[in-house]
């Protein structure tokens, strides 16, 4: 009998020495992808502390119809669960309890692509990354659930073009965004003041040729020291080709039905004037590629450029990693090539979706548009996570727009909600499908670097890349 | 019940149940994802259908010239781990070894602090000590001695520096260690031998020490052989991601990375990985054959 025991505790020893190996060889793997930056298309998500273990909390009410969600972005489950909250209080009768996972971005999103492909496994609601949406939306209305139903109270309301973003190549809505993420030019007015030139000079501007005369007068105004430029060009991110794309209405992916072409003429002018203005000593190459890293941080906290073009969504690069800048700034929309054009474009987002896997999609995709697209849902948006929303009703809200307890109002010299308001039918789309990763990343890795760093012409920077995409498609 | 009982105590069945837990793992994980692999390798894998291609994928990789610089960025960085992690270690195991070194505890310990830190955390501070702006350490130092700040991480042979620095601060203390245990199991009477046959420090290193630590070497030379194929984490967060100007960070492992999770090509990263596993082969069988392991065998 004792040996007995000592064998079966053998057995269980050896059997749970082969578990902890198993747990050890995932959190190994698990620490493999941080990415919150990928493919060149910048995710929200990087202000938010990306979960580095899996966080699961269950919140809703007990006796409702249980779902599972997953995000890769504790925050974003957070906000979840407090629209949940509010869901119950509102709906008692389709009173919803959801268990919320946080993942880290890879291994959420593999997941989610394992388990739509397998057809057993995958939560009711999922959050899935721009970068990701051509990968997770291939399985279309098999896979997902179109909300186009769920969101007709809103629909309305919403910005169109970044819909569009999230709908799928037979043209149904899979996601729903968190945020516009238009493209604003971004403005040191402190340090152009003291250089002598005013806010009525930012607002004078219409075309990038106006922009970057102003560049020149304020370079001149401070006597051209070494080290100080008006702004930085991005060899790392495609930002100010995605501007020129939406500007001209051109979309390089070619939308889901054509081929790539990256020889645009809205590229190459754009390439072009980023690189006239790098040989003209108006603009430098941002350190470490763009301006959403630590280098590019520290390179706008020594005033070295003054000017500089991101998505709404950078606000928040400002308050979390450069506090000492409030006051400083201005927010204005871009500048365009040629009058009456858009001047803006969405960058990034998180659009997320009911797979057709939820044990109840209808009331998924319902809660999941009154969380992300109802004015209460928007507000929390706001608030909380600090994104222009995509309700184009609360744009001019006073309420909702000119709040002046929120930390952005508070932070930036004007409200950014007046520019978005301005701008708001000049909003262009570039589309995110299957080749976008592959265009992106030649972008980021190759192109950019050709033309701004080695000084290798548009054209035959852009040709080279072209080739190279068109073995990929 | 008596049946039952009498199969668990037979001496011919013990072995195998003893053994069964590794074979099982190594069975699940290990020969099924290597035949899995294969077979996808072979298969264009879409979201909802797969098909045979057969040999496509590889035909492919032949053409690819982005796999074809990750496998010469992987070659390099993996003779020169060697060439750096092994010397250098021993070096440091025969010094901690002697007399000359006071608190050996400490150096031990210190040395093996960096392999306990995460390589997420270390590689994102070697990211900001190699930035090219000019407040990271590198160029603090550079301007110490009168240079402009340098673009660390867009140069290739730059990059390939702080690569190695991040490797070598990372794992020099591991394989000191190996050593270290190496050179403990070689007889001191040897020494003592050799010094009474007049032979100097360096030819007792040279012709005791150096073929005695043989097995440590061989072993210290076959892991980092395969490490530094599959390394992907330190490139991955020196460049805060996949992506690094022309490519000069990718490597094998970023690259089955870039084809299998970021563009969700199975079946090609697939046959990245069956490339990665048949070269790690050839270069460790060969390494290992030259070094005579398997003749030791046959005896």
């Amino acid at each position: 009998m004792k040996r007995k025991f000592l064998s079966t505790l053998m057995a269980g020893a050896l059997a749970a020495s082969m578990l902890t190996g198993c747990a050890s060889a995932a959190a190994t793997d698990s620490e493999a992808a941080p990415a919150t930056d990928d493919a060149g298309v910048e995710a929200e998500a990087g202000t938010e502390a990306e979960a580095s273990a899996e966080a699961v909390t269950t919140e809703g009410d007990p006796n409702g119809t249980h779902m599972e969600m997953w995000s890769f972005v504790e925050a974003h489950n957070t906000f979840y669960a407090k629209m949940l909250q509010k869901w119950n209080e509102e709906n008692p009768d389709r009173t919803i309890e959801i268990t919320f996972t946080t993942y880290p971005y890879a291994d959420m999103h593999q997941k989610l692509l394992m388990s739509l492909q397998g057809g057993e496994g995958a939560p009711d609601l999922c959050d899935v990354e721009m970068g990701q949406v051509p990968n997770i939306y291939e399985g279309l209305d098999t896979w997902l659930q179109p909300l186009d139903d769920a969101m007709a109270p809103y629909a309305a309301d919403m910005l169109t073009s970044r819909l569009d973003a999230y709908k799928g190549s037979d043209g149904k809505q899979y996601g729903a965004p968190f945020h516009v993420g238009a493209t604003v030019m971004y403005y040191n007015l402190a340090a152009m003041e003291e250089a002598g030139l005013s806010q009525a000079d930012i607002d004078a501007v219409e075309t990038w040729d106006d922009w970057k005369a102003l560049g020149k007068k304020y370079l001149d105004a401070i006597g051209n020291p070494d080290g100080k430029y008006w702004t930085s060009v991005d060899t790392g991110g495609c930002d100010w080709q995605w501007i020129a794309m939406a500007e001209y209405g051109e979309d390089w992916t070619g939308g889901f039905d054509n081929k790539a072409n990256v020889e645009l003429p809205s590229v190459k002018k754009m390439c072009q004037f980023e690189q006239d203005m790098l040989n003209e000593g108006i603009a430098e190459v941002s350190p470490d590629g763009h301006t959403d890293l630590e280098a590019g941080y520290q390179n706008i906290l020594d005033h070295n450029i003054v000017a500089f073009p991101k998505a709404m969504w950078y606000m928040s690069r400002f308050t979390n990693y450069m506090p000492e800048e409030a006051g400083n700034w201005y927010i204005a929309k871009c500048p365009v090539f040629e009058k009456g054009q858009n001047c803006s474009v969405g960058i990034g987002g998180t659009g997320t979706v009911v797979t057709k896997q939820s044990s109840d999609p209808e009331l998924a995709a319902d809660f999941l548009c009154f969380a992300k697209m109802s004015p209460e849902g928007e507000n929390v948006i706001w608030q909380d996570l600090g994104f222009d929303v995509c309700n184009t009703s609360l744009w001019t809200d006073d309420a909702f727009a000119h709040d002046d307890s929120n930390q952005y109002n508070k932070f930036f010299r004007n409200y950014p909600y007046d520019v978005l308001a301005s701008i708001k039918d000049q909003i262009g789309t570039v589309m995110t499908v299957s080749i976008s990763p592959t265009i992106n990343e030649y972008m980021c890795n190759t192109t950019l670097n050709e033309m701004f760093e080695d000084g290798m012409s548009v054209d035959d920077a852009l040709a080279e890349a072209q080739g190279a995409i068109e073995l990929e498609e | 019940m008596k049946k039952k009982g009498s199969f668990l105590y037979s001496q011919k069945a013990a072995p195998f149940v003893f053994v069964l837990p590794f074979v099982i793992t190594f069975i699940i994980f290990w020969v099924y994802p290597l035949i899995s692999a294969f077979v996808m390798s072979t298969q264009n894998i879409g979201a909802v259908s797969r098909e045979f291609i057969g040999f496509k994928n590889y035909a492919k990789l032949l053409k690819d010239n982005v796999f074809h610089q990750a496998v010469a960025n992987s070659f390099e960085y993996m003779v020169l781990t060697c060439a750096l992690l092994i010397p250098f270690p021993m070096l440091y195991a025969v010094l901690l070894d002697g007399k000359l070194v006071k608190g050996k505890g400490i150096w031990k310990a210190l040395m093996y602090v960096p392999a306990l830190t995460s390589v997420v955390i270390s590689g994102t501070l070697f990211r900001l000590m190699f930035t090219e702006y000019r407040t990271g350490q590198m160029n603090v130092l550079l301007a110490l001695i009168g240079l402009p700040a340098f673009k660390w991480l867009k140069v290739k042979w730059t990059s390939e520096i702080a690569l190695l620095v991040l490797c070598c601060w990372r794992w020099t203390g591991v394989n000191t260690l190996y050593f270290m245990s190496g050179l403990k199991s070689i007889d001191k009477g040897l020494y003592e031998a050799g010094s009474i046959d007049g032979a100097n420090k360096w030819q007792m290193f040279r012709y005791i020490t150096i073929p005695l630590l043989k097995p440590t070497t061989i072993y210290v030379l076959t892991i980092s052989i395969y490490a530094g194929l599959s390394m992907f984490l330190e490139s991955f967060m020196l460049w805060a991601g996949n992506d690094s100007p022309k490519n000069i960070g990718l490597t094998i492992v970023g690259y089955l990375y870039k084809r299998g999770i970021q563009k969700n090509d199975m079946g090609y990263a697939c046959a990245v990985g069956v490339v990665l596993l048949v070269l790690a082969m050839i270069i460790n069988f060969t390494q290992l054959i030259i070094n005579g392991q398997f003749k030791k065998e046959e005896k």
